[in-house]
């Protein structure tokens, strides 16, 4: 499988904060990554810069090279072509204040897709790749903020597959559902990589080793470590790693 | 255990006291404002007739109607003048200046000092800059110069705070499926912050229709025959009608001020109506 993405040397400052220092890593295309590590360690800002939503934020600067197919996102890419090629969902669903319908269609129309009968089969198509049409089906003209947090979760990812993308930055989906919607969105997941390249930040260990096929450790801005998720639960390289994976901290 | 039950009782106590005293304070308010009403509407319904509703203007009808027409048209005109100017401007202030800027710093100390100044302050401005200096005279268009500028600080403050108010979460999530800047203000920020927009323009709404001071020195107390959309004509609107009926001092011109009263009041009601459901529409487009 090829390297979808790259990130070399990577340093990022917030103010004289580094957030994060001399990160490297090769991101495989229809693999699930998952970046674990305690609070403040760097992985959702490292998720963030992958489709510069660190942009919005004031003060942030950032050194060394993230690749897309081997095209710098930062020099020769527009930020809005990145984002649409990196889709993203939020720690907190945040569904737009619209009907179901509108919520999906919003991308693409954003894009400059149009005809209701093109919208309408993204929407469905949509919605149905992030398994839920059937619950909608018969409410989409209905308010999204109607539906329960789990539902306005799986509406999040079906926005964000909208737009086709390519990769997909989850930032902990799951950490404000109940277990019932994390299965159901891990098994969703799990389901859709094969088309996509998805990358997840958790604070879930048990999430990672169950969905994802690569592990990134993160510790104050560092990767300590990186390999295949069975193998960094099993026998981990790092002391570090293996207390924090055994709950020794974190 | 008795103590307990002692405790219980006060607190039941005092949330009944709070309990009444909301009660009452809200009869209270809303039983001022019936009393209002129909103290206006039960003097003044019963004179209002069709000439002084529809008829010319003379000593006899006093009528109204050409007062209505200019307090309408005033009200269309400073507030398509306004509402861009104010919610543009807003607009900036919540969206794109940098926190810290200090051109922000100034324009926010001008809404704010330009929100307390009395509205005959603005009259005489407007008396100089625009009946002398851009020498419109005392017209129509001089009283919606002075009249727009008086509500702008309004409009821009409202819809700064409903466009702070709209949450991050809507940007990014518009912003992270490769939407403009532009496009996420105008498709989720503003529909978003649409009530509170609104509220500020019903409240200018409310300035202008009772605005008499800074229109008395701008569009004068002149009253036409017949109503007239000429904008360089001086003209009254109804609250200045209404307010040279009751200083005339005549029983009859004073129960006429009263029917002017009770029309403004209609007016203000099909007005904020009106401007409830266009916004409404406004704010669904994308629905």
């Amino acid at each position: 499988m090829t390297d979808k993405i790259k990130i070399e040397n990577v340093d990022l400052f917030y103010g004289d904060f580094q957030a994060l220092k001399n990160v490297n890593m090769n991101i495989k295309e229809n693999e699930i990554t998952a970046f674990i590590g305690p609070s403040g360690c760097g992985k959702s800002t490292l998720l963030k810069s992958l489709n510069r939503m660190n942009d919005l934020i004031e003060g942030v600067k950032i050194t060394g090279r993230m690749l897309l197919d081997d095209v710098d996102i930062y020099k020769d890419m527009d930020a809005t072509v990145l984002r649409r090629r990196v889709g993203m969902v939020f720690q907190k669903p945040n569904p737009f204040p619209m009907s179901i319908y509108e919520n999906v269609a919003y991308g693409p129309k954003t894009h400059g897709v149009k005809g209701k009968a093109k919208l309408d089969e993204i929407v469905e198509e949509s919605l149905r790749s992030a398994a839920m049409w059937d619950e909608v089906k018969d409410r989409l003209k209905k308010s999204a903020l109607g539906l329960s947090g789990g539902q306005q979760q799986r509406l999040c990812i079906a926005r964000a597959f909208s737009v086709n993308p390519e990769v997909i930055l989850l930032d902990e989906p799951t950490s404000a559902l109940d277990p019932i919607s994390t299965m159901k969105i891990e098994d969703l997941l799990v389901e859709i990589k094969k088309n996509y390249t998805i990358i997840i930040v958790t604070h879930n260990m048990q999430q990672a080793t169950r969905i994802s096929d690569k592990t990134a450790f993160f510790l104050v801005g560092e990767i300590i470590e990186f390999d295949e998720t069975e193998r960094l639960f099993s026998i981990p390289k790092n002391k570090k790693t293996e207390d924090y994976i055994t709950g020794r901290f974190g | 255990m008795d103590r307990a039950i002692d405790n219980l009782k006060q607190r039941k106590a005092k949330a009944f006291l709070f309990k009444s005293s909301v009660w009452f304070c809200g009869i209270l308010t809303v039983g001022i404002l019936i009393y209002i009403l129909f103290f206006i509407l039960l003097k003044g319904v019963p004179k209002i007739n069709r000439s002084f509703l529809f008829g010319e203007y003379n000593s006899e009808t006093l009528s109204a109607f050409s007062s209505m027409v200019t307090t309408v048209q005033m009200i269309v005109i400073s507030l398509l003048i306004s509402v861009p100017i104010g919610v543009f401007c807003a607009i900036y202030l919540a969206e794109y200046a940098k926190r810290g800027n200090k051109a922000v710093k100034v324009i926010r100390l001008a809404i704010d000092t330009l929100a307390g100044i009395p509205s005959i302050v603005y009259g005489l401005f407007g008396m100089i800059f625009f009946v002398q200096i851009l020498a419109f005279r005392a017209s129509v268009l001089s009283g919606i110069g002075t009249i727009s500028i008086m509500i702008l600080p309004v409009i821009i403050s409202s819809s700064e705070e409903a466009i702070k108010s709209v949450p991050d979460t809507y940007r990014e999530g518009s912003l992270g499926l490769g939407a403009s800047r532009l496009r996420t203000v105008f498709r989720i920020v503003l529909p978003t912050a649409m009530p509170g927009i609104l509220a500020g323009i019903i409240l200018s709404i409310g300035r202008i229709v009772g605005e008499t001071a800074a229109l008395i020195f701008t569009s004068g107390t002149n009253v036409l025959k017949t109503p007239s959309l000429d904008l360089m004509a001086s003209q009254r609107t109804l609250a200045i009608h209404m307010y040279m009926l009751a200083s005339e001092g005549l029983p009859y011109s004073r129960d006429m001020a009263f029917a002017t009263g009770s029309i403004l009041i209609l007016v203000v009601f099909v007005v904020n109506y009106a401007t409830t459901k266009l916004a409404g529409r406004i704010g669904r487009i994308h629905d």
